[in-house]
């Protein structure tokens, strides 16, 4: 299964800004760490930290890349079997008179992951290490897969 | 004129470059100031032994080796990319290589690249 992800597209601000940045995406159009579909200009769009999702019998694993983090910056919490991932990255103050060139996301983000299955909100553990957030969510035990015995009469 | 540019011989199909799809481009912030400039590169899951900072040639390489997550399981959904991180710059000639830095802090990679002293900005008193 191929997945898109989607991008939110917030309104546009300055023109050569997007000019721009545009150009520079072209010339890294095929080294995108997102992929290699087109992607919009970095002012076009907001910050949206990839994850990835793991599933053994047991568990489910969930990484978030958030690099340049502080810990208690990164907000965790999971309704159900819904886990939400937020928090907020603020940009380091332009000194005057110096030239700043960004192509890093800042602000804040939220990413939002419905689970297949339901999972043991007591268990849930979290780690931040080298900017990758690690979620494991260890499932509910009616969750699990469990062996049928079929029985031939 | 100040500048650093990435360099484009990312192109070039060379037997001990190593090939270009095995590398993902970094996002990297560029500061500019009358002493130098500083890089901050985001390379989430590299630690201090998978960085290599080089100068070749007048080029700055910055490439960030992934330690392998110690995830268990089979992938139900997944956007990040596996490769690691490489990416070139040209560096202008007023910089020092000598007095390079480099230091990696939760997935960000800073580079510190001060310019030689000669050609910082001096005023000139008159006599």
């Amino acid at each position: 299964m191929n997945i898109i992800r989607y991008e939110s597209y917030p309104t546009l601000s300055n023109a050569f800004d997007r000019l721009a940045a545009l150009r520079e995406d072209m010339d890294r159009l095929f080294d995108s760490p997102f992929g290699s579909f087109f992607r919009t200009p970095g002012s076009l769009r907001n910050w949206s930290p990839a994850l990835d999702v793991y599933e053994t019998k047991d568990d489910f694993t969930v990484v978030v890349e958030l690099p340049g983090l502080k810990k208690e910056a990164i907000d965790v919490s999971l309704h159900g079997d819904i886990l939400t991932v937020s928090g907020e990255r603020k940009a380091d103050e332009k000194k005057e008179g110096q030239g700043f060139r960004t192509e890093r996301f800042y602000g804040s983000f939220q990413r939002t992951v419905t689970l297949p299955a339901a999972v043991d909100a007591k268990k849930v553990k979290a780690s931040y290490k080298d900017g990758i957030l690690k979620v494991v969510l260890p499932k509910a035990e009616e969750a699990k897969p469990k062996q049928i015995e079929v029985s031939v009469s | 004129m100040n500048h650093i540019t990435p360099a484009s011989d990312q192109n070039a199909l060379s037997a001990d470059r190593p090939r270009r799809y095995a590398y993902v481009t970094p996002f990297v912030d560029v500061q500019t100031a009358d002493d130098g400039f500083v890089l901050q590169a985001e390379m989430p899951g590299v630690s201090k032994t998978g960085i290599e900072v080089t100068v070749e040639n007048g080029d700055l390489i910055l490439v960030g080796h992934r330690e392998s997550l110690d995830t268990s399981g089979d992938p139900v959904y997944l956007e990040r990319r596996p490769a690691d991180y490489r990416r070139v710059y040209e560096l202008d000639p007023s910089i020092d290589t000598s007095r390079i830095s480099a230091r990696i802090d939760q997935g960000i990679l800073t580079v510190t690249l001060p310019k030689a002293e000669s050609v910082k900005p001096r005023k000139i008193a008159l006599d």
